[in-house]
């Protein structure tokens, strides 16, 4: 027996579990670290100006976000309300069609890179064939670029959700002679409610971070308006503006609003799990 | 289709009433509009990939007419001058993301290894959430915190200990040498880093854990260690899944903009040193596009966005490719 093999087995098996052990505390370390800033940098600008007043001029003291946050409010609304039943139905479409159409699996295959293509991309896109045909910036535009990243999610979540639900049900109803929108409508989407309730939730805190489709498309308004057809103030964009700007006040204001988002991007995610586990 | 032809097999030879033929004819009606609409929102997304990439070849027409396909070699990006070419952005784009791959691959490997193996079970959940939650949190919070902590960290202690390591070394050397501002490709790289680790580790994780357990147990039973069993029946099992995981996490980090944009400097210049600021296709299009007017600057900067969309495209759908396959294989196995 070579006592030699053994050592170096037994060494080389040391080194590897530490080494992933020092990963993830190094991960973890990570995390701890931003989050930790994010919280005393965030909270030391939160107070009630903070929310009531709209965001500063150049040079003067003070201001909120509250027209970036109205403003986000309203973007991320209408895009769910306009992404929800597009995302749906496409997602019917694949799960209950589309287990034999070419146009159903290359749709699945497109799906899943939009899911992940750049976002800056899709501001570029919103950009060419609106705002530039409409000659300025506006709400829409940011809500429609917003809708092209939401809806990817949402379908992805619904086709596989829809795919849960047991086939027997499907048969069940299929016997009793129910036709197929009745069927999909009142008892495949029924029964995976939560499910696709989770994959809206996901949509949602998804697009409520993301700047760079907004930045040619909604732009920024330093003052308050609830005007869509207009440039429209948002949190991301005001934080990427406001965080590389000289005014100290400027600054504190990002780092509230970042910790705003955060708070709202994780609550989200952690809903939409709750959610899932509780329903399903 | 096919099942409204069994239908009507079915009903061939029985005698209905007209009310049943009428109700019978209304539900294939209403069957066949609702395939319709749902297959119309569904296509909605092939026309949006296509609608993308024929709206950017339009805009970014005058530039490939001025210098055709050279334009992505030309070094220069000169606004006063308009005289444009992507080679800096396309370098720029690539080395943040290769660097950034480098060092989250391994850190990856390592988490999903100990969350997979090692991690006690009451923490493996736990972990897995604040692993999947760090993936959800926003790319402007990770900017920020590289701009504002991460930045003067590295530029004070960081930089100067690498300069006076790994930069006396003979050839690489020169990628540590330069000023320690703190900023510049590295830091944009390892921010790209912190970013994408959690979106590598719950690839991995996930297809770690489609390993067959029975294979797992027949090594530990003929006295493998934890790391060989690991890197011996693990790995090979789930190499296409890994490496498309390792992609995914790739077509993000070429195409992230508010992560990088803050901390590479944006500088127009391609220097041998990483320590330098430099630029991505994202990041001049977030600091350029809204100050370009029409002309070729404006085209130029699509063309920067084709080519962005372009090379995160074939990632991805390499990633995707990779990722199907898998599942296909390990169909046949089980």
């Amino acid at each position: 027996m070579n006592k030699n093999i053994y050592r170096s087995r037994k060494i080389s098996n040391t080194i590897g579990l530490t080494l992933s052990m020092g990963a993830m505390l190094l991960g973890m370390a990570a995390l701890i670290w931003i989050l930790f800033i994010l919280f005393s940098k965030g909270f030391a600008a939160l107070s009630l100006d903070f929310f009531l007043n709209s965001t500063p001029a150049p040079g003067s003291v003070g201001g909120g976000l509250s027209n970036a946050i109205v403003g986000s409010l309203m973007m991320v609304g209408l895009c769910t309300f306009i992404s929800t039943p597009i995302g749906v139905l496409a997602g019917i479409f694949l799960a209950e069609y589309g287990d034999r159409s070419k146009i159903a699996s290359i749709t699945r295959f497109v799906n899943d890179i939009m899911l992940s293509a750049p976002s800056i991309v899709i501001g570029l896109f919103v950009y060419a064939i609106y705002v530039a045909q409409v000659k300025h910036f506006s709400g829409f535009a940011g809500t429609l670029a917003l809708s092209l990243i939401a809806v990817p999610v949402v379908l992805k979540t619904t086709e596989n959700m829809l795919r849960l639900v047991p086939s027997t049900l499907r048969e069940a109803a299929y016997a009793l002679g129910t036709p197929k929108w009745k069927v999909s409508f009142s008892i495949i989407l029924r029964s995976a409610k939560s499910g696709v309730i989770t994959g809206i939730l996901l949509a949602i805190a998804r697009v409520s971070g993301e700047t760079a489709p907004l930045l040619f498309t909604a732009l920024n308004n330093q003052f308050f308006s609830a005007d869509m057809s207009k440039p429209m103030s948002n949190l991301p964009v005001v934080i990427y503006q406001f965080a590389l700007s000289p005014y100290e006040n400027w600054v504190n204001l990002a780092w509230g609003g970042a910790l705003i988002i955060t708070l709202t991007v994780l609550g989200l995610n952690v809903l939409a799990r709750v959610f899932f586990r509780e329903k399903s | 289709m096919e099942n409204m032809m069994s239908e009507t097999d079915v009903t061939k030879g029985i005698k209905l009433s007209p009310e049943m033929n009428k109700i019978i004819r209304k539900q294939r009606m209403q069957d066949s509009i609702f395939h319709k609409v749902t297959l119309t929102f569904a296509s909605l997304v092939l026309v949006v990939l296509a609608g993308i990439i024929i709206s950017l070849i339009i805009t970014s027409w005058p530039t490939f007419a001025k210098y055709g396909p050279g334009f992505f070699f030309r070094n220069e990006w000169d606004v006063v001058n308009s005289d444009f070419g992507g080679l800096d952005s396309i370098y720029g784009t690539l080395v943040t993301a290769f660097i950034a791959l480098l060092i989250a691959v391994p850190v990856s490997f390592g988490i999903s290894v100990f969350l997979t193996e090692m991690c006690p079970s009451w923490l493996k959940r736990p972990l897995g959430t604040a692993v999947e939650l760090l993936a959800a949190v926003p790319s402007i919070i990770y900017g920020m915190f590289g701009l504002f902590v991460f930045a003067p960290v590295f530029g004070e202690y960081v930089q100067p200990f690498l300069t006076s390591t790994l930069g006396q070394l003979p050839v690489i050397g020169v990628l540590f040498k330069g000023a320690p501002n703190g900023i510049g490709l590295l830091t944009a790289a390892l921010i790209l880093a912190f970013m994408i680790i959690p979106f590598i580790t719950s690839v991995m994780r996930d297809v770690f854990e489609i390993v067959p357990p029975v294979l797992k147990e027949a090594a530990y039973g003929i006295g493998c260690t934890t790391w060989e069993v690991v890197t011996r029946v693990v790995l090979p099992y789930t190499r296409t899944g890994v490496v498309g995981g390792v992609m995914l996490g790739l077509g993000r980090a070429l195409g992230e903009t508010m992560a990088v944009t803050f901390v590479i400097g944006n500088a127009h210049r391609i220097s041998p040193s990483l320590f330098s600021p430099g630029s991505s296709i994202a990041s001049t299009l977030a600091n350029e596009f809204g100050e370009a007017e029409p002309g070729l600057h404006y085209s130029s900067l699509f063309a920067l966005g084709l080519t962005l969309f372009i090379i995160t495209l074939f990632v991805l759908a390499l990633a995707k490719w990779m990722l199907i396959n898998m599942e296909k294989n390990q169909g046949s196995k089980s």
